[in-house]
């Protein structure tokens, strides 16, 4: 009986044995797999707001530029070559003739106009309608106090030329182009299956929707996989190496760990945290620990006490040894962060430092009034449940109780409660990250701006504003910079927020897959990536 | 009560504008006195309209329930053969066998297999046979040979130590019984006596068992669904309480229930069918 199991179990193995990894048959048909987080709410780029998602339009739709992958200075896209006047106020762009929808249609600089005339109808509930606010009359528009769309600065000239007046030179509109929010969308598409105006219609299922990028959508099974191929009628075809691309939702960081070893994918979206030191031994070619353009960073509620005293915020600042976190506790090439903007070696470099002073802390938290004898109050930290966050919270709760004696209790919550607890101001200290949408400085300042949505601390600085506005109007980008670099040491000293670490993108990369690029933002146009036998 | 949970769905690390919210509020009737949304739910529900997902802004909580489903109940169905053939053969083994090695093995077998939860069983499974052995894939449903091997197993072995241990206990029952004696004197096969005549009274316990567990697959199959990347029903519940996303929530609750209760009538009824005994 025992021996007849065994013959069966091996039958059946054997049976099995072929080859079932798919990344060894993928350089000879040229098919990608890639890992993608969560599955994709939408593929409507005027609704979606993830990463995921921007992962799958990046192959569907195509904007007038695109990015770099390998740098920070966008290549042209739709747009065959742009003007740009004197003032930087209004660009104009040359689009290409032969660019079409994947139905043939050509498109042209009304699909444009129509498209961002979408993105900016209050009634379609854009969430990301701000990146187009630096257009004329935008905001206006979104906001409801003008209704009549020709005011807005963006004109269709002919069908070739696009004309955009800005309200004031942003020399990072290039970069704002690059998002998803500002690709076209085909308007008949769009209104096959509903209005101008409808959020969540059928347009965006295979078979219906029709895109301008190098791949078409061809099969998208929830929660298993988003399949794109090759799309022959793509302006630039001859580039594209790739016939397909397989987008799996895998949020689970140890199953997409699994696919990766058994040859799944060819790319994770991440490497589980507790396994970054030892892959860096193991697979030393594989594991990716990319630069990113993104900050972690604990905030404080500065409208109740005791962080409304800048003192106590210094204080806490000045207790964290970063240099200790980075090396011991988040182990995956981070950077400790000195500034809120991450510094770009190619540009924006901010200038402020954040000491590690333990005495200097004791003496700012004493200052502040608190003793033996008026022991500062116990506080909370909020944070969203993830073992990484709550390794860092707990090293940083020991810091401030070595140094300051402040005690520090630790809360977490799920996603939702955490997200709606900071922004109706129901937490004393938060964590908080953020990834820039686009490579500038504004990306991450603005937000700390009085009022804005992100701000969440309460904070308000009217010189800082004013810079802000003032690197607005700025014609030159030097000036702009200086500015910026001004705001900065503002924010860094009043510390609304402590900037603790810079992030990094570790993932796990197949050895075969080539013209990968590498940029701050994590996105890069698949046109370029091919596979290659490497082994 | 699912409203009363702090977060919204609408709740995202990109802070939206206030006039957005009010939008997606009033897209969705949320800004609607609660009482009001609760019977305008109810009265789709009573058409079968469990009205839009908020998560999947292009799907109805309706296409979400019949996307997962046929793939949640496939699942349900191999593991539930495979743990009757397991089950089944080793439980008949074992009450011929009685007070053997070949009962006490099985049996404490059968034993660690009702204990040892899906959560463990299935990251071992896949270690052993996805990346040690590499015969089998780790993660996937219909994509790549062999990948329902695994779920199935992981799924189905307590599943498969219950069945072996109801039927170990019903064949010693009726292996006592009277008629098998006359079966046997009446100089049958022993392969007949057990295969035919014992086996249906004997199976007795099992088939009562099949509807719960059925209902039980069906329902805690999210935690296979998970390690193995399944795109069943199972996960689009969790996923859907994660984020807040109300009306899936309902709808696939309702659903569930009632699934349940259908399954435990269906057991209900083929039990009486057999066994004469119960009507």
């Amino acid at each position: 009986m025992k021996n007849n199991l065994f013959v069966i179990l091996l039958i059946f193995l054997t049976a099995c044995s072929e080859s079932i990894k798919p990344v060894d048959t993928a350089v000879e048909n040229q098919i990608l797999y890639i890992g993608n987080g969560t599955e994709p709410q939408d593929l409507d780029p005027h609704i979606v707001t993830g990463v995921p998602e921007s992962k799958v339009l990046m192959a569907l739709l195509e904007g007038l530029v695109i990015r770099n992958p390998d740098g920070p200075t966008p290549l042209p896209g739709v747009a065959m070559n742009w003007d740009i006047s004197n003032d930087g106020k209004t660009y104009t762009f040359y689009l290409r003739k032969n660019a079409t929808w994947s139905n043939g249609d050509a498109v042209t600089a009304n699909d444009f106009v129509y498209a961002w005339k979408r993105v900016l109808l209050p009634s379609l509930g854009s969430k990301y309608p701000d990146m187009l606010y630096d257009i004329v009359n935008a905001e206006e528009f979104n906001k409801g106090k003008i209704v009549d769309f020709s005011k807005v600065g963006v004109k269709a000239l002919d069908r070739n030329t696009l004309q955009v007046k800005l309200k004031n030179p942003a020399p990072y509109f290039l970069e704002l182009l690059c998002h998803y929010t500002t690709r076209p969308v085909h308007q008949p598409t769009i209104e096959a299956y509903g209005e101008i105006d409808t959020a969540g219609s059928q347009w965006t299922r295979p078979g219906n929707f029709v895109g301008n990028g190098p791949f078409t959508l061809d099969t998208w099974e929830l929660n298993k996989v988003i399949i794109v191929k090759k799309n022959p009628s793509y302006w630039n075809n001859g580039v594209v190496k790739l016939n397909e691309i397989h987008f799996f939702p895998v949020d689970n960081a140890s199953r997409e760990d699994l696919m990766f070893r058994s040859g799944q994918l060819h790319v994770t979206s991440t490497v589980p945290p507790e396994k970054v030191e030892s892959y860096k031994e193991k697979y030393p070619d594989n594991i990716q620990v990319d630069p990113y353009y993104g900050t972690y960073y604990y905030r404080f509620n500065t409208e109740k006490a005791p962080f409304d005293n800048k003192l106590v915020r210094q204080a806490l600042s000045l207790a964290l040894d970063r240099t200790l976190i980075v090396e011991k506790v988040t182990k995956g090439g981070q950077q400790e962060a000195f500034s809120f903007t991450p510094p770009d070696p190619n540009s924006y470099f901010p200038p402020t430092t954040l000491e590690f002073d333990p005495a200097k802390a004791k003496e700012l938290l004493s200052k502040a009034g608190y003793s033996d004898a008026n022991p500062f109050p116990s506080v909370d930290l909020l944070y969203n449940t993830s073992e990484g966050h709550q390794k860092l919270a707990q090293a940083i709760q020991q810091m401030w109780k070595t140094t300051l004696n402040v005690d520090i209790t630790l809360t977490n919550t799920d996603w939702k409660v955490y997200l709606s607890r900071q922004s109706i101001g129901d937490f004393q200290i938060a964590r908080a990250g953020w990834i820039g949408d686009y490579l500038d400085p504004k990306s991450f300042l603005d937000m700390m701006v009085t009022g804005r949505g992100n701000n969440q601390t309460g904070w308000s600085n009217k010189e800082f504003d004013n810079l802000l506005i003032a690197a607005a109007n700025s014609t030159s980008q030097v000036q702009r910079f200086n500015n910026f670099y001004e705001a900065e040491k503002i924010l860094m000293d009043e510390m609304p927020i402590i900037p603790i670490y810079t992030y990094t993108r570790i993932y796990m990369l197949h050895e075969d897959v080539q013209g990968w690029g590498n940029n701050l933002l994590d996105s890069r146009p698949y046109q370029f990536v091919y596979l290659e036998n490497k082994k | 009560m699912v409203h009363s949970a702090p977060g919204g769905p609408f709740d995202e690390d990109k802070a939206v504008s206030p006039e957005v919210m009010e939008k997606l509020n009033e897209r969705y009737n949320l800004n609607a006195p609660l009482l009001e949304q609760y019977t305008d739910y109810l009265s789709g529900v009573a058409v079968g309209d469990f009205g839009p997902s908020f998560r999947y802004p292009s799907r109805t909580v309706s296409e979400l329930i019949f996307t997962g489903l046929p793939i949640t109940f496939e699942l349900a169905v191999y593991s539930i053969l495979f743990a009757l053939l397991l089950g089944i053969g080793t439980g008949i083994i074992s009450a011929l066998k009685k007070n053997t090695y070949l009962d006490y093995i099985p049996m404490t077998s059968a034993m660690v297999g009702i204990c040892v939860p899906s959560i463990i069983l299935g990251p071992l499974l896949t270690l052993i046979f996805g990346i040690w052995l590499e015969v089998l894939p780790v993660s996937g449903w219909g994509d790549l040979a062999g990948d329902k091997i695994l779920p199935t197993i992981t799924l189905g072995t307590a599943y498969a130590a219950y069945c072996a241990r109801l039927t170990r206990g019903g064949m010693l029952e009726v292996l006592n019984q009277d008629f098998i004696r006359t079966a046997r004197a009446k100089g049958l096969s022993e392969t007949r006596v057990v295969l035919v005549h014992a086996l249906k009274g004997g199976l007795t316990p099992v088939i009562a068992f099949l509807g719960p567990a059925m209902a039980g697959l069906l329902a805690g199959s999210f935690v296979v669904e998970t390690i193995f990347g399944i795109p069943g029903l199972g996960r689009f519940y969790v996923e859907a309480a994660f984020n807040r996303d109300y009306t899936m929530i309902l709808g696939s609750s309702i659903f569930f229930s009632c699934l349940i209760i259908g399954l435990n009538l269906v057991s209900d009824l083929i039990a009486a069918a057999i066994n004469p005994k119960l009507r």
